[in-house]
């Protein structure tokens, strides 16, 4: 058994790589297509959508309240880059270590419920977080943290030069994407697998469930916080908008629309969800109907997501 | 090793973009580009809107911009009441899109937000929409001009007529959130100038469908005045149930501080009768506004237009003059410093000046809401209480404390 | 000792009946949501945009059609009611054997599409609509001044929660519809068309929510956003209540209308939030809500 998902683990991932690599090259080359600052939204988003998938499709915890993290770290990292003075590349850490430790008292307090109470227990958390946000002088109440300084990372690279920021955007991206992928493969994972397919079965095998849970919960913390401080340095702001439960449930739809428990699905989702809110701007109105008519097709004929179905229609994992 | 060789990559891009970066010179590209961004989905899409963007148009029209040799493109988007999606769009009109002005933008918090690309782009932002008077206080730049109103002016305007006429003690219904805080803030300091008191407030969470637990506080703070700190949906809701509670009936009046054209035309004359509250402009006083008004309705789904369509409209005009004398679009701090030093003279707001730190200086206007009786034709909803001279009607530049104003 | 807190025990009683009156939109709110969760197992999301539909369909018969409050309290739920076991039919029929999360997500999207299109006909600012005449007008009770109106929402509210709460665990037809639940097959197999009754329970849950919206309308503003407001306060009253409990949410929706009333005197600016702490707290201690069962 262990020996055939080892083969079948090698035999399948070859093509990932592959898939990999294409997508690291696109992405070097895009910013000289596309919009950078377009690009870096999307990276960002993308991130936070693989840390929310890391739950929602591979352990199967259904957080509705993962913008709670986006938030807190932005606002942290806003902070610290603009009143404290630090360096970007701490400012973003000191973020994603806050959202970390939110994730784990949230973790705490929600791991041991289940389905609908698991996402209604985080949404509760969310709005409280939301309201802090809002009643604490730092956050700046609507109007965010404006005119954050981008910087200068390591000392060397000057983020006001848009390209520059682009390419450590992208190189935070890699890395987050990356960990989450060795996460997804480590026996770490396996287990984590096992768990969103059979809870009991895991726990008769000897597992500490909640433990395996609580560690993947905070991992997607901290994954999300890493996105949500890096955005903040890429728009100069952070504001109540990533702590709104309305980008819990955006991040949610990024997720499915490009296919739960899939690696590369939540990327092209929020890229597809980013591109959406963009480029239909001019719309006005209909970009929400359009985003409702998507979740709605979405849910009623491709539940697998777009990379999700792909994968089947190939018969690979992607 | 694959980190090892994306790093590399990464270089080699950076090496590219730096090359590719300097060929790429800002160059102006003979077409002025207006970039309308506003509330096309939510809150504020009646005021604003598809009406700011027909506004624009008009203004374009108006100036005969073809005529002149000008060619200029309109584009719009919807900011969606959220900060970085407003900055995001900003950004990208400025880098890739060639925009050259921004106009508009309801909503202090994106405002704000794009107040500060516009500097750092050294592009210019022509604000109708929006009320924060931290535009041109401390966040004050030279890029920008502040057209129709602000918080100030509001709380001043109103706030000081009607201590005047005896309302001399106050209490706040506030929304809680930056923008409310200051509205009552800002009233909270002119009613005290004026020798009236604050008996208290109460912060309303935003978008509070019901206000009648507030309305009874009012009601035992025995205020003459219940002031209303708040905007769109909550102030609606809140006039909407105070004449439910009686409060007008028991004795005390309601004072708005920020009301629209559409706030009242969606509440109906029969809740909204009697409101006092200040504006800067209203379609139905002058011939030139009725004509304005007329042309412009049929194009917005019948609104009539709001002070900020209105605002919209001789913002853009007087931008289109200063860019005629200047011929050049590209340096948004030196458009601005002509449009500075022109006295603005359109039709919708008559002759008026900009100050050095941003603020567009012209009369304000006290209206009270008509009774249903009194209204003769559709959209005929206001009466002129008092008109409030241009040098009253803003916050003196010295209590601005704005940076630019200070060398 | 009240005074001490500054408020009198005539005002507190005031923001207690207040408190109660809003909360008999939350429960009649959190009533529609239980009756479709506990029967079709759907996390109804869309309840918001059409208890703002209800609100809407009453608007345009005053406008356009003469119809006043009155006939619009029986209209509004029966046109979208209607209009609910359409949705039920073409759309959520397929996503009962499926986890909650997929119902959740299509009807989420739904109340975007719903919403938007309202906003995009009738513009964000909202739509006036009056008191009816004979319910104009107020009680001065001492203490506060109760308009008709609101005593009459209170009496409505009441009533309608109770009967829907009697149909469901005391008549036959609730009987078949509880059986229907918990074994659709054996039910079915007594020769009741059981997909007929699972619709019928859709629209009866969606018809609650109109009714709240025509009864809404008049004290808030009929507009396209009312109901986004209002879904996710709602969606906790029914977690506290217990997922599918009728008597529950009806009892919470009263009790947090309560609750949220005398934040809003003592601690206003957290008025819209402690709906949810109350939430993480009853979660964090009884699970399953307080009057649910474990499934």
């Amino acid at each position: 058994m262990a020996q055939e998902t080892a083969r079948a683990k090698k035999a399948g991932h070859r093509h990932q790589y592959a898939i990999f690599a294409g997508m690291v090259a696109l992405f070097v080359v895009l910013p000289f297509v596309i919009y950078p600052v377009f690009l870096m939204q999307a990276l960002c988003f993308a991130l936070f959508a693989c840390a929310f998938n890391l739950l929602i499709g591979y352990t199967g915890l259904v957080s509705f309240g993962h913008a709670m993290f986006l938030g807190t770290a932005g606002y942290v990292t806003a902070h610290a880059a603009k009143v404290w003075g630090v360096p970007p590349e701490l400012a973003i850490l000191a973020g994603t270590a806050a959202s970390a430790a939110l994730g784990l008292v949230v973790g705490l307090l929600a791991i041991r419920r289940q389905g609908i109470y698991f996402a209604m227990i985080t949404l509760a958390l969310a709005q409280m977080i939301f309201f802090f946000s809002l009643q604490a002088k730092f956050t700046g109440g609507e109007d965010g943290i404006q005119s954050v300084p981008r910087g200068v990372m390591f000392g060397i690279l000057n983020l006001q030069d848009m390209m520059t920021m682009y390419y450590v955007v992208l190189a935070i991206f890699l890395a987050g994407f990356l960990l989450i992928c060795r996460v997804i493969y480590s026996p770490f994972g396996q287990v984590l697998k096992a768990i969103r397919e059979n809870e009991p079965r895991a726990i008769s095998l000897g597992y500490n469930v909640h433990q395996y849970k609580l560690i993947a919960f905070v991992l997607s913390a901290a994954l999300s916080g890493l996105a949500g401080g890096t955005k903040a340095i890429v728009f100069q702001l952070a504001s109540l908008t990533d702590v709104h439960w309305t980008m819990s449930g955006e991040v949610v739809l990024m997720t499915l629309l490009g296919g739960m428990g899939t690696v590369f699905g939540p990327i092209v989702g929020a890229f597809i969800v980013i591109a959406m809110q963009n480029y239909l701007a001019q719309l006005g109105s209909w970009v929400t109907i359009a985003q409702g008519v998507v979740f709605v097709i979405c849910v009623l004929a491709f539940r697998r997501g777009i990379v999700g179905e792909l994968g089947r229609f190939l018969k690979k994992p992607l | 090793m694959r980190a090892k060789n994306s790093v590399r990559a990464l270089g080699l891009a950076a090496a590219v973009v730096l090359a590719a970066g300097t060929a790429r010179a800002q160059v102006s590209d003979g077409v002025i580009k207006i970039g309308v961004l506003t509330d096309m989905s939510s809150l504020y899409t009646d005021l604003g809107g598809q009406g700011s963007v027909v506004a624009a148009k008009m203004a374009v029209e108006d100036f005969g911009a073809a005529a002149k040799g000008m060619k200029v493109e309109i584009i719009s988007a919807d900011h969606q009441n959220k900060p970085d999606v407003g900055s995001a769009i900003a950004r990208q009109w400025y880098d890739a899109d060639k925009v050259d002005v921004i106009v508009d933008v309801p909503n202090s918090g994106v405002a704000l937000a794009v107040n500060e690309v516009t500097r750092e782009k050294n592009k210019v932002f022509l604000v109708s929409g929006a009320a924060s008077s931290a535009l041109t206080s401390d966040k004050c730049s030279p890029n920008t001009v502040h057209w129709t109103y602000d918080t100030w002016a509001l709380a001043n305007g109103t706030g000081r007529a009607i201590v005047k006429t005896g309302g001399d003690s106050w209490f706040f219904i506030t929304a809680d959130y930056a923008f409310g805080h200051q509205l009552e803030a800002d009233t909270t300091a002119v009613v005290k100038e004026m020798g009236g008191k604050a008996l208290g407030s109460v912060r309303a969470p935003l978008n509070t469908p019901d206000f009648s637990s507030f309305l009874l506080q009012a009601q035992a703070s025995k205020a003459k005045i219940v002031g209303l700190a708040n905007a769109g949906g909550d102030t609606v809701n809140s006039i909407k149930q105070a004449s439910e509670f009686g409060i007008v009936k028991g004795g005390q009046s309601l004072a708005g501080l920020l009301v629209f054209l559409t706030d009242v035309h969606s509440l109906g004359l029969p809740v909204a009768q009697g409101l006092i509250f200040t504006e800067a402009w209203y379609w139905d006083m002058n011939d030139a506004n009725r004509a304005f008004a007329a042309k412009f309705a049929p194009q917005d789904k019948g609104i009539h237009p709001t002070m900020v369509h209105a605002g919209v409209y001789s913002a853009v005009t007087h931008y289109l003059k200063a860019i005629e004398q200047t011929k050049n679009d590209t340096d948004g701090k030196a458009v601005v410093d002509k449009m500075k030093s022109m006295p603005t003279d359109d039709k919708l707001f008559g002759k008026g000046t900009i100050r050095a730190d941003g603020r567009h200086i012209h009369d304000m206007y006290l209206f009270e809401v008509k009774k249903p009786d009194e209204s003769k034709k559709p959209w005929d909803y206001y009466k002129l209480r008092a008109t409030i001279p241009a040098a009253e009607a803003f916050r003196p530049v010295e209590k601005g404390n704005c940076p630019l104003t200070k060398s | 000792m009240f005074e001490l807190l500054g408020i009198s025990p005539q005002a507190l009683f005031g923001q207690l009946l207040i408190g109660l009156i809003n909360g008999s939109f939350y429960a009649m709110l959190s009533l529609g949501l239980a009756v479709i969760f506990g029967l079709l197992n759907i996390i109804n999301f869309c309840h918001g945009a059409l208890y703002m539909m209800g609100a809407f369909v009453a608007w345009f018969a005053l406008k356009h059609l003469g119809l006043g409050y009155w006939p619009s309290l029986i209209v509004a739920p029966i046109v979208v009611g209607a209009f609910g076991m359409v949705l039920e039919r073409s759309m959520l029929r397929h996503l009962y054997k499926l986890d909650h999360i997929y119902g959740l997500l299509l009807t989420f999207g739904l109340a975007l599409v719903i919403e938007g299109v309202f906003r995009n006909e009738f513009g964000a600012s909202g739509l006036p609509y009056g008191i009816p005449p004979t319910l104009s007008g107020g009680q001065n009770l001492g203490f506060m001044f109760l308009p008709n109106y609101r005593a009459w929402v209170i009496v409505a509210s009441l009533g309608v929660c109770l009967a829907t709460w009697y149909v469901i665990e005391r008549t036959k037809l609730g009987a078949y519809l509880r059986a229907a639940t918990e074994n659709p097959t054996l039910v079915q197999a007594f020769g009741i068309n059981v997909p007929r009754m699972i619709t019928l329970t859709y629209g009866l849950g969606v018809a609650l929510a109109a009714l709240a919206g025509v009864l809404a309308a008049p004290i808030y503003q009929v507009s396209p956003l009312m109901g986004s407001n209002l879904i996710i306060v709602v969606f906790a009253v029914v977690v506290i209540g217990g997922m599918g409990s009728i008597l529950g949410s009806i009892i919470t929706g009263f009790a947090l209308g309560v609750v949220e009333g005398l934040t809003k005197v003592f601690y206003p600016e957290a008025s819209s939030t402690v709906i949810f702490i109350v939430m993480a707290i009853v979660l964090l201690i009884r699970p399953t809500g307080l009057f649910g069962r474990a499934h």
